[in-house]
Parts: structure tokens; C-alpha cells; sequence
């Protein structure tokens, strides 16, 4: 039995990314945690209750309780949550902010959340995702694609549907068109807010192939509550000839579009 | 007739000392700080209810979507009802369906009304205006008329919240929070924006915050000012502590909301764009502005305030609880010291505590860094304070009033909102359950079932203070035991759906995402066969819990019926209190006629021992009240050395 096997009777979603039991196993560390502090304190009052009803005892006791046992409890507490902090929360954190994957193998896509969407933009066959801007929008350009970085020819965007390979890592860059939306891998133990004017960005790895929602965690408008999107793990081989495909078909039409003299960024 | 004679017998010889206000300036436009209080506090009852009353139509919508509302004919069916109805409520429910934008005006309103109309007001305006002077042993506020205008800039700011239900865009559907550009470009397209919910909310938050910084300048100078004689810092019973830090809590954290919210309204109404950043789009095009502003920023002030505005909850109930279990255990609170500066501790750190709500905005390690270390400090004073009300049953004479049975139940139902909080302290986790239900469990746990039980208790312990009546028992009873189980059957399925990956926020409850709902536990089992053995059809997954949420919420509703005929019925028809001091009180507030006369007290009251002797070896009673010199006996004051800490008696 593992340390983490206690979030299984509170239901936790399966897990389907590396650092993801990391997570779990935080979790359940301060699941357990709280778990002996909620019975500690339930058995004391149950107990005081029973004991100290005024029908079973008519005379208070002025000093009451009069040993240390609470300062050390208090120490205990202070202990753990130290532990939890130097032990845990900063290592894990750091290392989920600061230490993005660099492998050749990585993915790097954006996620450009719009009500009540979410458009992915992926690096196509050069691997390279070109830069954007949010005044650059247009009804053709959905997410903003610098036209002319050389990068972004061969990038495509798949809207509704975030597919990826399993076992490579992955960064995602999140950002909004309009309001703040929040980009939600549960499976993935991820999350990050898709905030307009800010760029931030996420990283995390599958390590199982499947199907879930993508759910926006930031209340958006009155379409929030279907504000959906599919993230499917498939495997390498699935992904690679999607994305070639796809990369592909979109060189050609960027090819043809620039060849065209009404392809001219938007008035804004 | 005797008890009733002895309660008042001093009563009236002393009214003829002051001039008794007419009917208006006595109960309307009043000065005197019970009237206040007690303005304040039946103003924040109604606000909860109609909040809950919000609440159990989105909770309806949640379990089952897209069916009409359970009595929405009968409602149109009844002349005058129906129009308001219609007008709040009904205009956005097509056939009685709370739809997306319904869902999130009811949303916005419940946690706005919850916060700012019910608990507040309640728990801080309405005790500490009532108890506080009465408890320091003054006559009144340290400035009554300022005190009065808190109240009706209060009335207002809850006036212009309701009134903004009637506007042609309905109430705001932004979110309590407010999150720009969300709130800013809403229904951008209205012509007049003088007339949008949005704005009616803005106006009446600065309304509502004048109304807190008034009455919380009032409370700090009346503590640190008006004390009787001899009641110096360390006799001040930790009502009036805690209160002193919530009023603090108060006028520092909440100008900053008072500027965010006038810099949205001047995006809003303006067009500058503080909150908005360049190339910002709404509808599929970018909006006609400068841009360069920050939605980010409004999120550092907002939470700025709302952090300690958590404290600002949670404390009254702290403050009531620290009077209502010594009286109900018959000893002495246990560590009132540590608990005085834990409550200061607390109060400070829950100033550098607000990005934890912002976690997920792309934090870099230093920030989080300072944010975890901050939020996993101030647990340790919310642990102490806890401690304490716990440690101080060991050893009582416990007596299971309605007052105490809220009480007793506050310890578990706040330690399991504390303890839930530890995990959303950490980023690290904080990335699988942020904006979940789990957080959603959490903050309820401390607010609904911690909070509100304690301001019931509150409210059932000084009643008879304000009426000279005594609230019904078996009522109370009734009660407490169905809110006990309707807020358990509430929050706690919570934690179960926001470990499955709930988010909060979903109109419809989830169904949309199927792949994210469609999971089932032993919970979900559980939950299901339950009500299957009542014949009734609960789908066996995550989605079944919204229906015994919502089972628990109506629970919760009938419980709330035994309430409000003991509040009002018991006014005229409650048992008469045998003396001035029913429960048989330590404090000051339990010195005056019942009700207290304005002006409060028929003799010069002076504080010769601490808060809390309950018990006392050597005294022949279990409690010696604060201005006796021996039991039964009112201490002189000129018994009392002039302390240097008490300050003047008007």
C-alpha cells in the first residue's frame, strides 16, 4: 500500500502524467496528515462531551487541563507543515516552474483559449512554434500567428481537440483572446490560467494513452459550463503521421495564402 | 412576576436620566448602538436567507438541468409575487430553466450577498455594535451618529445590490470576484451603462466599504477609548479582542477594493483600461481601447481584500464562541492569553496570505515560495485559537443549550474546513484541485457550518440581553440538528467531486462533461442505492451527488423554518428571563437592566478581575462576574485604582 492509495476512497481521477503522482503522493501525505489530526480531535470531543456533560459532572474544574500535551501537539503540527514545506512543496514546485523539459523529443504547442473554445496551435514538422500576438488576431489567423516568423509556416491549429503523443514531454504556452479562462488537465495534474496580456505556460508528460475532458477552470461567461475540449493521448507512431499530415496541409495553404496580395495583416 | 420586578426595578427610576427618543429616532433613525446592531444584525439574517434562497435555485439547476423550477407556475400564479418574481428572476428562465446567464447572476449575487449583506453585517456589525459597548461597560459608540450612518450607507449599498436584479441587464454575472476583462467586457454593447448590474455593483461596494470603514473607525476608538474603569487590555474579554482585530482587518484591507473597483467602473464607463490589456477582444474583435493594463493587477487588489476578508468572517465566530463555551462549560476559557495574540498574529499575517488564490496564474518559484510559507504560517494561530476552544470543554460542566450545541459543533465542522485548506496551501497540488468543488467544500466548511453555526450561537446567547425573553429550546433544537446534517450532506460530497475533477461554476452540474462525470465510486454507489431504496432514481456516478447535495440543501432549508418562528415569536411570547443575567455570565454586558435602557447601565460600573472566573475555588457561586468586589455585590469604584491603562468614563 502506498502513501497515495488514501485519495482513492475520496475519489481521486486516474492519474495519467509523470509528475502526476508526484502530486498524489503530496496529497496523500497531507491526506493522512489530516486524517490522525480530524480523528485526534473527533475522539477528544467525543469524549469531553460524554464525559464532561453537566448531568455527569455538576462542578466545573477551574484550571482544567494543566499539562503540555497541547504546546507539544502544536510543536507536531508546526513539524509536519515544515516538512510538508522544505520537503515537498519547494523542491516539487521548483522543479515544475524552473526546470522546463529541453529534450529534443519535446513538444511545444500553445493553447489560445477564446469564449468558449480552445484553439491548439501545434509546431509542425520543424518543431518550431512561431511567436504571436494578441492584436493579431484575425478571422483567418485564430491565433495570432506572427506571419511573418518563418517558423510559424508549417504550424497548424486544431481547435477542440489537444492530441498528443505519449511519453514525450510536452510545453504548452496559455493565453486568452478575451477573458481569463483556465486550462485544466486534471488527469494530467495540470492547470494553468489563460489570462490575456499574460504568457505563461505549463509542461507536464502522458504517460498513458486515452481520452479525457479538457475543462475551463475560470469562470468565462455564460457558455463556462460547456466550455469543453478533448485532450487524447495516442501513441508516437499516431501522432507523428497526424502531425505530418496536418503540418503538411497547412505549409501548403500558408504558401498559397502568401503568394496572394489580400493576405495583409488585419487593420488593428 | 417577582423575577420580572427585581429585572427592571432600577430600570425606571434610571430612564428619567435620559431623554427617550420618539418612535422614529428610536428604532429607524437611531443613535444608540443596540438599536444598531440590532438593525444590523436582523438586516444580515434576511440577506442570508435570500442568499441561501439564491442559492438553492442554482443548487436545483445543478441537479437537475434543464428542468423548470419546482413551483415556478404557482409563483407567476400569484398576483404582485409574480411580477417580482418575474422581474428578478423569472425573465431569465425560459419555462422556469435557470440557464447559463441566470446561473451566473444568482452565483455572483449569492457570494456577494453571503459576504458583504449576510455575514459581515451579522457576525461583525450587528454583535459588535450590540455586545461591545455593553461588554467595555460604556454607554454607547465612541460616535453614534457616525454609527447610525454606517447602518443606512449599509442599507443602501444592500438596496442598490436588489434593485439591480430590476435593471434591463439583470444583476451582474461576473463572479463574486469581479475578474476583469470578464466583468469589464460583459454585455459591453449596453447603451447605458449608468443602468448596467455591473455598475449598480460597483456603486454599491463603495457604498457598502464606506459603510465597514465608518462603523470599524467607530469600534477601534470606542475599545481603545471608552473601557470602564479597570477594565484594562488583559480584562477584555476576547469578544471584544476579536472584534478590535477584525475592525482593523477591515479598514486596512478594504480601500484597495474601493480603488479596484473604481478603476473598473472607470474601464467600464470611462474607457481607460487599467485592467485591460492592448489587442483585448471580445465577440471576435479587439476592442476600441488603449490597452495596457493588467487583469492581473485587479486580481493583487482584490484578494488583497479578500483575504483578510476571510478573517473578517471567521473571527466574530471565534469572538462569540470565546463567550458562549466558558458560560456553557462553567470554567474559565483555557488560554485566553495565547489566544489574544494568536488572534493578533492572525490578523497580521492575513495580510501577506492573498496570492495563494492566484496560484495558478503563472507564478514563478519566488513568489510561490513567500505565498506557501505565509499561508502554512498562519495555520498555526488558526490552529492555537481552535486548541484552545477545545481544550477549554476538559474539565466543564458542559450544558447542551441551543447556544452550546452550535458551539460544539463549530470545532469539527472548522476544523475540517482548516484542515482541508492545508492541501490547496501547496502549488504543487494546488494544480489538480484549483477551482474545484474540493475548494469549494473547503471555504463552505469554514464559513457555513463554522461561521454561520457560530453566529447562531451568538444569536441565541445575547437574545435574551435584547428582548428580556428566552429563545425556545425544543426549537432551537429542531434547529440545529437538521442544519447539522443538511450542511454535512452538503459540503462533504464536495470533496469527493472536486477530487474527480468538478469544477466549479457549471450550470448544469457537470453533465457537459461526461467523460469527467460519468465516474463512479463507492460514494457515488452508496449515494445511489440510498436513494434507491426510496424508489428514487439517482444516476450512479459523480453526478448523483448533485442530488444529494441538493437533498441536503432542502434539509438544510426546513431546518432554517424552526429558526425564524423562534426569533420572531419569542420577542412577545419566549420565556421572561429570571434576572438580568440568565446564563449566569462573567462580563459586563450581563450588569445591565434587560433590555439595557439608552445609556446602558444604572450604575457605575467598574471591572475588578478578568473575563472569565467561572468556577472559582472559594467562591460559593460557579461564575463571579467581572463587577462584583464579592458575589452578588457591585464593586465600588473607587475600589479600583486608576489604571493607566483604562482610559476616561463618559
Amino acid at each position: 500500500m502506498s502513501i497515495s492509495d488514501i485519495n482513492i476512497p475520496f475519489g481521486i481521477t486516474q492519474n495519467a502524467s509523470e509528475h502526476g503522482g508526484l502530486v498524489d503522493h503530496m496529497l496523500g501525505f497531507v491526506h493522512w496528515f489530516m486524517l490522525v489530526l480530524f480523528i485526534g480531535w473527533s475522539a477528544f470531543l467525543v469524549y469531553v462531551f460524554w464525559k464532561y456533560r453537566a448531568s455527569n459532572n455538576a462542578a466545573a474544574d477551574y484550571h482544567g487541563v494543566r499539562g503540555h500535551a497541547t504546546t507539544h501537539i502544536e510543536i507536531g503540527v508546526v513539524i509536519v507543515e515544515a516538512i510538508l514545506l522544505l520537503g515537498f512543496a519547494f523542491p516539487l514546485w521548483s522543479h515544475q516552474a524552473d526546470e522546463y523539459p529541453t529534450s529534443a523529443d519535446t513538444i511545444k504547442m500553445r493553447a489560445l483559449g477564446e469564449k468558449f473554445l480552445w484553439n491548439f496551435q501545434y509546431p509542425g514538422n520543424d518543431l518550431m512554434l512561431s511567436t504571436w500576438k494578441l492584436a493579431g488576431v484575425t478571422p483567418s489567423n485564430v491565433t495570432g500567428r506572427e506571419l511573418n516568423d518563418p517558423n510559424g509556416k508549417d504550424d497548424f491549429v486544431n481547435p477542440g481537440t489537444m492530441k498528443l503523443p505519449v511519453g514525450r514531454p510536452v510545453i504548452v504556452d496559455v493565453a486568452s483572446k478575451d477573458v481569463i479562462h483556465n486550462l485544466a488537465l486534471t488527469p494530467m495534474r495540470s492547470a494553468q490560467d489563460a489570462c490575456p496580456g499574460v504568457k505563461a505556460h505549463m509542461w507536464f508528460k502522458p504517460v498513458k494513452t486515452g481520452t479525457w475532458d479538457i475543462i475551463c477552470g475560470q469562470l468565462c461567461g455564460p457558455g463556462h459550463a460547456q466550455m469543453k475540449a478533448v485532450l487524447e493521448v495516442v501513441t508516437p507512431k499516431e501522432f507523428e503521421d497526424w502531425s505530418k499530415e496536418m503540418s503538411a496541409g497547412a505549409k501548403a495553404k500558408n504558401d498559397t495564402a502568401a503568394a496572394a496580395p489580400a493576405a495583409a495583416p488585419a487593420a488593428h | 412576576m417577582s423575577a420580572a420586578a427585581h429585572t427592571h426595578d432600577h430600570a425606571h427610576d434610571h430612564a428619567h436620566d435620559h431623554h427617550e427618543p420618539g418612535f422614529i429616532a428610536k428604532y429607524i433613525f437611531s443613535t444608540d448602538h443596540k438599536t444598531i446592531g440590532i438593525q444590523y444584525a436582523i438586516s444580515g439574517l434576511l440577506f442570508l436567507l435570500f442568499g441561501f434562497f439564491l442559492m438553492l435555485l442554482m443548487r436545483w439547476s445543478i441537479a437537475y438541468p434543464g428542468q423548470p423550477i419546482p413551483g415556478f407556475q404557482i409563483i407567476n400564479s400569484i398576483p404582485g409575487v409574480s411580477w417580482v418574481f418575474n422581474e428578478m428572476i423569472g425573465r431569465w428562465a425560459p419555462g422556469g430553466v435557470v440557464n447559463g446567464e441566470l446561473y451566473n447572476m444568482l452565483g455572483a449575487m449569492h457570494g456577494t450577498i453571503m459576504v458583504f449583506l449576510g455575514i459581515v453585517p451579522l457576525g461583525f456589525a450587528g454583535f459588535v455594535n450590540f455586545v461591545m459597548p455593553l461588554q467595555i461597560g460604556t454607554i454607547d459608540m465612541a460616535f453614534p451618529r457616525l454609527n447610525m450612518w454606517s447602518y443606512w450607507l449599509f442599507f443602501v449599498s444592500g438596496v442598490g445590490m436588489l434593485a439591480s436584479f430590476f435593471l434591463g441587464t439583470g444583476s451582474v454575472q461576473t463572479g463574486w470576484t469581479m475578474y476583469s476583462p470578464l466583468a469589464s467586457t460583459t454585455s459591453l454593447a449596453v447603451t447605458n451603462i449608468w443602468m448596467h448590474g455591473h455598475t449598480w455593483w460597483l456603486l454599491s461596494m463603495v457604498f457598502n466599504i464606506s459603510a465597514s470603514l465608518l462603523g470599524s473607525v467607530n469600534v477601534i476608538t470606542t475599545i481603545i477609548n471608552l473601557r470602564a474603569k479597570g477594565l484594562t487590555w488583559m480584562r477584555m474579554p476576547f469578544f471584544c479582542w476579536a472584534m478590535f482585530i477584525v475592525a482593523f482587518l477591515l479598514l486596512l484591507a478594504f480601500p484597495p477594493l474601493e480603488v479596484a473597483a473604481l478603476l473598473q467602473l472607470s474601464d467600464r464607463v470611462f474607457g481607460s483600461s487599467f485592467f485591460l490589456p492592448t489587442g483585448l477582444m471580445e465577440g471576435g474583435q479587439h476592442l476600441d481601447i488603449s490597452g495596457g493594463g493588467s487583469p492581473l493587477l485587479y486580481q493583487h487588489l482584490f484578494w488583497f481584500l479578500a483575504h483578510p476578508e476571510v478573517y473578517v468572517l471567521i473571527l466574530p465566530a471565534f469572538a462569540i464562541l470565546a463567550e458562549v463555551i466558558p458560560a456553557n462549560t462553567r470554567r474559565p476559557l483555557w488560554g485566553y492569553k495565547a489566544m489574544v495574540y494568536a488572534g493578533l498574529t492572525l490578523g497580521f499575517l492575513s495580510f501577506l496570505v492573498w496570492a495563494h488564490h492566484m496560484y495558478l496564474t503563472g507564478m514563478g518559484t519566488m513568489m510561490s515560495t513567500y505565498f506557501q510559507i505565509t499561508t502554512v504560517l498562519i495555520s498555526v494561530p488558526s490552529v492555537i485559537l481552535l486548541t484552545c476552544l477545545m481544550i477549554s470543554l476538559w474539565g466543564g460542566s458542559i450544558r447542551f443549550t441551543p447556544q452550546m450545541l452550535f458551539a460544539s459543533a463549530f470545532l469539527p465542522m472548522f476544523g475540517i474546513g482548516g484542515l482541508t485548506g492545508l492541501p490547496l496551501a501547496f502549488t504543487f497540488i494546488d494544480l489538480a484541485l484549483h477551482d474545484t468543488y474540493y475548494v469549494i467544500g473547503h471555504f463552505h466548511y469554514v464559513v457555513a457550518p463554522g461561521t454561520i453555526f457560530g453566529l447562531f450561537a451568538g444569536v441565541y446567547h445575547w437574545y435574551p440581553k435584547a428582548t428580556g425573553r428566552i429563545m425556545n429550546d425544543f426549537l432551537g433544537k429542531l434547529h440545529f440538528w437538521p442544519s447539522l446534517v443538511g450542511m454535512n450532506l452538503i459540503f462533504a460530497p464536495m470533496f469527493i467531486q472536486g477530487m474527480g475533477g468538478f469544477h466549479r461554476r457549471w450550470y448544469d452540474g457537470g453533465k457537459y462533461f461526461e467523460q469527467t462525470s460519468s465516474v463512479s465510486n463507492w460514494f457515488t454507489e452508496l449515494t445511489s442505492g440510498v436513494f434507491g431504496l426510496f424508489g428514487m432514481n439517482v444516476p450512479n456516478n459523480l453526478l448523483g451527488l448533485n442530488v444529494l447535495i441538493t437533498f441536503g440543501a432542502i434539509i438544510l432549508m426546513l431546518g432554517q423554518v424552526p429558526f425564524i418562528l423562534n426569533f420572531w415569536l419569542s420577542i412577545k411570547g419566549g420565556k421572561k428571563v429570571k434576572n438580568d443575567n440568565p446564563w449566569d455570565c462573567t462580563t459586563l454586558e450581563w450588569a445591565t437592566p434587560t433590555p439595557p435602557p439608552h445609556g446602558n447601565f444604572t450604575f457605575d460600573i467598574v471591572a475588578v478581575r478578568g473575563p472569565y472566573e467561572y468556577s472559582v475555588p472559594g467562591v460559593n457561586q460557579d461564575f463571579f462576574p467581572q463587577w462584583e468586589s464579592s458575589p452578588g455585590k457591585a464593586a465600588e469604584p473607587s475600589a479600583v485604582p486608576a489604571a493607566p491603562a483604562a482610559a476616561h468614563h463618559h
